[in-house]
């Protein structure tokens, strides 16, 4: 079996992936970047609608043409790009295993790890959807890979349970490519999704969608021929007496977005029951010295310019731990969210001096409200927002000296 | 074209009788409606070797249930098809001794060997047991196969012998012949000498087209989770309730291809195509599940399936038809049915030899070559194999960790898999927690590069395509 050795093993070649590699090697670690698909790039690859790169590069661009300019970057870099390579175990040597047509079975020894491996759908199964199995049920990625990698288009008339940002686009996406999508369905009251995408691919089109709504079972053998719905209670439980029926053949599922964390299951990483991905420190490292998390692997975002932000810090950290400049003999605390706040993150933050930038997310949409962060008596920041909803990640900028202990970070009316 | 047999229905009774059937010096041609075998009741059931305590003592269902547990575990060593002898236990709260008492004397009618053990002895075997379980029938004999890699291995085997498998072929008419029988199909007519109908639920109706005996037939759906492969490690044995009229109750069971199931349900359905799940029955799983049960995991669920029973009176119907000759039939195949699969073959097999004095063919395929398959490769064994062939070094699917070579292999096998489901049942890709989500458009790229087909006329399975329209074309 081949060995190879790097300071920075970069598991994933998606945004969060080159970006944190870019930000190793430019730190001067000796980098490598494990991908399982053909080409870097990832989910981007496939999302050929506009939206990307205008908070991170000041222009708005497509999924690949974002994608491409790191590919360039990383390309013109002394980084070491291993293509269709699937990392197979990671273990507590920080060695891991992977399998790739041109390398075979190979171990990677690394003196640090950065996990960078996406998220994946959550599918009809998860969900237990009721009804028979046909073709023509997809996640909303899965259609969207079908229709602008392959050049396929899966059905015409569509119906999408969930309202995640994937399910918009490829309700817009199919409506240009000439299908029908007749409904959007969602389980919550609110939107799960960005209001933009909301407003320009569903309001544009005249595409309706029913908030607490849910599918009741689907129906049809060989392909789907249509499904039933209902309005669900206030414990989400579909009441049935209220059952629609709308014909269909194809089904797009939106429904939530799962970071892929299978790779830690031999490693004792602490994970986040929230966001499942790893809890981690504000240099993004998990409680696993010397393995780092970002991007959709670490918590799910909304805009991949912000995935690149939190890469290059994760991927700077990683360097610094490999090149041993790792001077860390700081003071944790906790944060932790509540009062509607669902999560707040980085888990861990040092004592000291400057500016630490601290993401969270909101369990349901709150207008004029006030974000607070408290160390236990005392109010360390205080934000005024004028709507947060689950669908945007947002974030506030704590400064650190005045952090005495634990914070708490919460909603205020 | 003539035969000297034809079995119709490509399930696993379907399948275990044509390969005993490949092994004498005879033509023997299988049809089959769907594009698979293992295609409807074999595909969806819970994959237990069952013990065969439970049977009523002096039927059918007990004989070829103890006799079928003692013929599956050389079968499925000798066709390479996962499973393990885990044993079972049926679970019993302090109030229900008297009940796990009475089968365990239909146990020793039936001649199974089983043992009552207490509350210690059980948390030995199976640490998760609910905490109001007191008593439990253990029956090492008892395990889990895969039903249908077992269904597509005697299927393989057959053909690799030279018996004949038609897919796509639905019989629409049977009649009396000069030679024996003319079976009519929507692909096709074929002569033969003996008609074997293992149709499974359309059986009661292939009788009927031949003019056999007429039987009522009824249907029960059971419905069940199957539960991402981390759960695996928490349970050890197939666990049953006590069993009820409807059936041997909601189990919880490891499966062959590494998950844990929560299952069947018992719902009455007048229609033999009824495998659509329901709300209601999957909440009587949640319902039903943690009262024998307790590391339950409802939130690990990767996949709802239901599948149908199919029910004749209380036995099975397996003979010569008194009407037709050389008509011979096993129907209302239920529980224990794969079980039974063996066992009912060999009965099948002693029949027709009987009746055509056939002699065994010179050379016989018994063992068959193993699968090679990732999981089960050494260090060596894959460099060497990646240095022949690359397909071997790209994962295709990530959740199961197949490789393009296992799907190519699996695309050229005797009987080759042409749908994305039929590769899903022959390599397990697309049967992890993505349910091929990624995996499934590169799936459908491998079978249309092999079969030299359009990506859209790649189909799912049953006919349907995945894909089913081009993007718009700028001219």
């Amino acid at each position: 079996m081949r060995t190879l050795d790097f300071d920075v093993a970069v598991i994933g070649g998606g945004p969060a992936g080159m970006a944190a590699a870019l930000a190793a090697q430019k730190a001067g670690a000796k980098t490598v970047i494990l991908e399982r698909d053909v080409r870097l790039g990832g989910i981007l690859n496939q999302c050929i609608h506009q939206g990307f790169g205008l908070h991170y590069f000041g222009e708005e661009m497509t999924g690949p043409e974002y994608a491409d300019k790191f590919r360039k970057k990383v390309e013109k870099k002394d980084i070491t790009v291993m293509l269709e390579c699937m990392v197979l175990s990671l273990d507590k040597n920080k060695t891991v295993t992977a399998l790739s047509p041109e390398y075979g079975l190979c171990k990677i020894n690394a003196g640090a790890i950065v996990l960078a491996m996406g998220c994946r759908e959550r599918t009809a199964g998860a969900i237990a959807l009721a009804g028979s199995r046909p073709a023509g049920i997809y996640t909303a990625g899965m259609a969207q890979k079908i229709c602008n990698v392959d050049g396929y288009l899966v059905g015409k008339d569509v119906v999408i349970l969930g309202s995640g940002d994937i399910g918009l686009i490829m309700a817009r996406r199919m409506t240009t490519e000439g299908a029908s999508v007749k409904l959007v369905l969602e389980l919550m009251p609110y939107s799960s999704g960005l209001k933009r995408n909301i407003v320009q691919c569903l309001d544009d089109y005249g595409i309706p969608i029913k908030y607490s709504h849910t599918i009741t079972r689907v129906e049809g053998y060989p392909r789907l021929t249509g499904l039933y719905y209902a309005p669900v209670g206030e414990d989400r439980k579909p009441i049935l007496e209220q059952e629609e029926y709308i014909a269909c053949d194809t089904l797009l599922l939106s429904v939530g977005l799962i970071p892929e964390n299978d790779l830690l299951s031999g490693l004792d990483v602490e994970m986040s029951r929230v966001t499942q991905g790893a809890v981690v420190d504000e240099k993004r490292m998990t409680s696993f010295d010397g393995v780092f998390s970002c991007g959709n692997v670490l918590h799910v975002h909304d805009l991949v310019d912000n995935v690149s932000e939190e890469a290059e810090i994760a991927g700077n950290s990683a360097a610094e731990y490999a090149l041993g400049k790792y001077a860390d003999t700081a003071e944790y605390v906790n944060v932790t969210a509540t009062d509607g706040v669902r999560y707040a993150l980085p888990q861990r933050i040092s004592k000291g001096e400057g500016k630490v930038r601290v993401f969270f997310r909101v369990g349901d949409v709150y207008r004029n409200c006030k974000l607070v962060a408290e160390c236990g008596e005392e109010q360390i920041l205080s934000k005024k927002f004028m709507v947060l909803a689950p669908g945007e990640m947002g974030s506030v900028e704590l400064d650190k000296s005045r952090i005495s202990g634990d914070v708490v970070v919460r909603l205020k009316k | 074209m003539k035969y000297d047999c034809i079995v119709i229905g490509g399930g696993v009774i379907g399948t275990a009788v044509l390969d005993r059937l490949a092994t004498y010096s005879m033509r023997a041609l299988l049809l089959e409606k769907e594009d698979d075998v293992a295609s409807f009741t074999t595909r969806a059931n819970s994959g237990i070797v069952h013990a065969g305590y439970d049977c009523e003592p002096n039927t059918l269902k007990a004989r070829f249930n103890v006799r079928g547990n003692e013929l599956m575990w050389q079968d499925v060593e000798d066709l390479d098809v996962p499973h393990l002898k885990c044993g079972s236990i049926v679970v019993a709260r302090y109030n229900q001794l008297y009940q796990l008492e009475k089968l365990a004397h239909k146990a020793k009618d039936n001649g199974v060997l089983i043992q009552l053990i207490d509350r210690e002895t059980i948390l030995k075997m199976e640490p998760n047991i609910s905490d109001e379980v007191v008593y439990a029938l253990y029956a090492p004999s008892a395990g889990i196969v895969s039903p249908y890699q077992l269904c597509i291995a005697y299927a393989d085997r057959a053909v690799t012998n030279g018996a004949k498998i038609k897919l796509d072929t639905e019989v629409i008419g049977i009649e009396k012949s000069e030679y024996g029988y003319k079976v009519t199909t929507t692909n096709g007519k074929f002569e033969c000498r003996c008609v074997i109908n293992c149709a499974g639920a359309h059986g009661a109706d292939i009788n009927d087209l031949a003019g056999a005996e007429h039987y009522e037939t009824t249907f029960r759906r059971g419905d069940y989770f199957v539960i991402d492969n981390t759960e695996r490690k928490n349970i050890n044995t197939v666990i049953f309730p006590l069993p009820t009229e409807a059936g041997k109750g909601i189990l919880v069971a490891p499966t062959a291809d590494g998950n844990v199931i929560y299952g069947p349900t018992a719902v009455d359905s007048t229609s033999s195509d009824d495998t659509a799940t329901s709300l209601a029955s999957l909440d009587e799983i949640r319902r039903s599940v943690p009262g024998s049960y307790k590391s339950y995991a409802f939130n690990k669920c990767i996949r709802v399936y239901g599948g149908l029973r199919t029910l004749i009176g209380h036995d099975f119907v397996v003979k010569q038809s008194e009407i037709l000759d050389d008509f011979i039939m096993a129907i209302g195949i239920c529980s224990p049915g794969l079980t039974s699969a063996p066992a009912i073959a060999e009965y099948i097999e002693q029949m027709v030899v009987e009746k055509f004095g056939l002699i065994k063919k010179e050379k016989v395929v018994t063992v068959m070559r193993k699968h090679k398959r990732l999981e089960n490769l050494s260090e060596k064994d894959l460099d060497k194999l990646i240095a022949k062939n690359q397909a071997w070094g790209r994962i295709v699917c990530r959740c199961e960790k197949i490789t393009e070579a296992e799907i190519v292999a699996a695309i050229h096998s005797p009987l080759p898999a042409t749908t994305v489901d039929a590769v899903k049942r022959r390599t397990r890709a697309g049967m992890g927690r993505c349910q091929g989500g990624f995996c499934g458009p590169k799936v459908m790229e491998i079978i249309s590069r092999e079969l030299n087909i359009p990506l859209n006329e790649v189909k799912k399975g049953g006919g349907a395509a995945i894909a089913q329209y081009k993007v718009k074309e700028v001219e």
